[in-house]
């Protein structure tokens, strides 16, 4: 980890799972009214984990394999409150109150990168 | 970029829920539209919708395209008006099997799916340029 990586700290890890959360959630926004759709959410806790290096596979022997990156086991399924006769599981308002909460999540991790950004530009001035 | 990714998800809802809004008005405009066979007649149509996988960004994001435009299979109203100028040998004539309760139930499903989609759009552009002015 660089020192610009340690200045920034878990923001920017955090910013790329939440706008990818952002569009996971978008695409059930899209597809509300396409018969069979089922409705995906992101784990965030095991994405970030991920992420971040925290709780993934330990390589302890040359014989193991290390997983692929394109592994995305953090996505899962919702399962609807109220489940429609076309198979579709989007439930709009519930899909609503999560693009907006995590719509507000980016924008707090934003402010708190934001902060650093500037006491880090502050620091190296010297003002 | 993720973020990028909601437009062209959002956008394709959008297109899609305007090809419904569009066969809704044709449906309406069409409701009372008399023929004299039941071949000639209007029959209301239905856009349906299917999921794009794998378009765009890196296969995760999953737009909506409209699959086919079908035309329901309801039988048309016959009515008996032997005074109608339309009317056939019988006395018959034939009115689309438009339902105005449905299609204006329909058309509001549409038009609320339509608004969300803007949303989420106006939102990830709100993100995109909060995000462009990080350190300022």
């Amino acid at each position: 980890m660089g020192v610009i990586d340690k200045v920034f700290g878990i923001s920017p890890a955090v910013l790329a799972l939440r706008s990818q959360r952002t569009e996971m959630i978008s695409a059930n926004l899209a597809n509300a009214d396409t018969p069979g759709y089922k409705a995906v959410d992101l784990d965030f806790k095991a994405a970030l984990e991920n992420e971040m290096g925290m709780g993934a596979l330990r390589l302890t022997n040359e014989r193991h394999m290390a997983l692929a990156d394109g592994f995305h086991g953090e996505m899962l399924y919702r399962v609807p409150a109220q489940p429609s006769l076309d198979g579709n599981t989007v439930e709009s308002d519930w899909e609503h109150m999560a693009f907006m909460e995590n719509a507000v999540r980016y924008e707090a991790s934003l402010n708190f990168l934001d902060a650093r950004i500037k006491s880090t530009l502050a620091a190296l001035r010297g003002e | 970029m993720g973020l990028f990714n909601v437009f062209d998800v959002s956008g394709s809802a959008l297109t899609a829920q305007s090809v419904r809004l569009n066969t809704i008005s044709s449906n309406l405009a069409n409701a009372e539209v008399v023929s004299s066979s039941e071949e000639a007649v209007y029959r209301a149509k239905y856009p349906y919708f299917s999921t794009v996988f794998d378009e765009f960004g890196e296969g995760k994001s999953e737009g909506v395209k409209v699959e086919r435009v079908v035309t329901s299979q309801v039988p048309p109203r016959k009515e008996y008006q032997p005074s109608h100028p339309m009317a056939d040998e019988q006395g018959y004539i034939y009115m689309p099997n438009v339902n105005l309760v449905e299609e204006m139930a329909n058309m509001i499903s549409a038009s609320r799916s339509y608004q969300s989609n803007v949303e989420a759009m106006n939102t990830a552009k709100q993100l995109i340029v909060r995000t462009l002015s990080l350190g300022r």
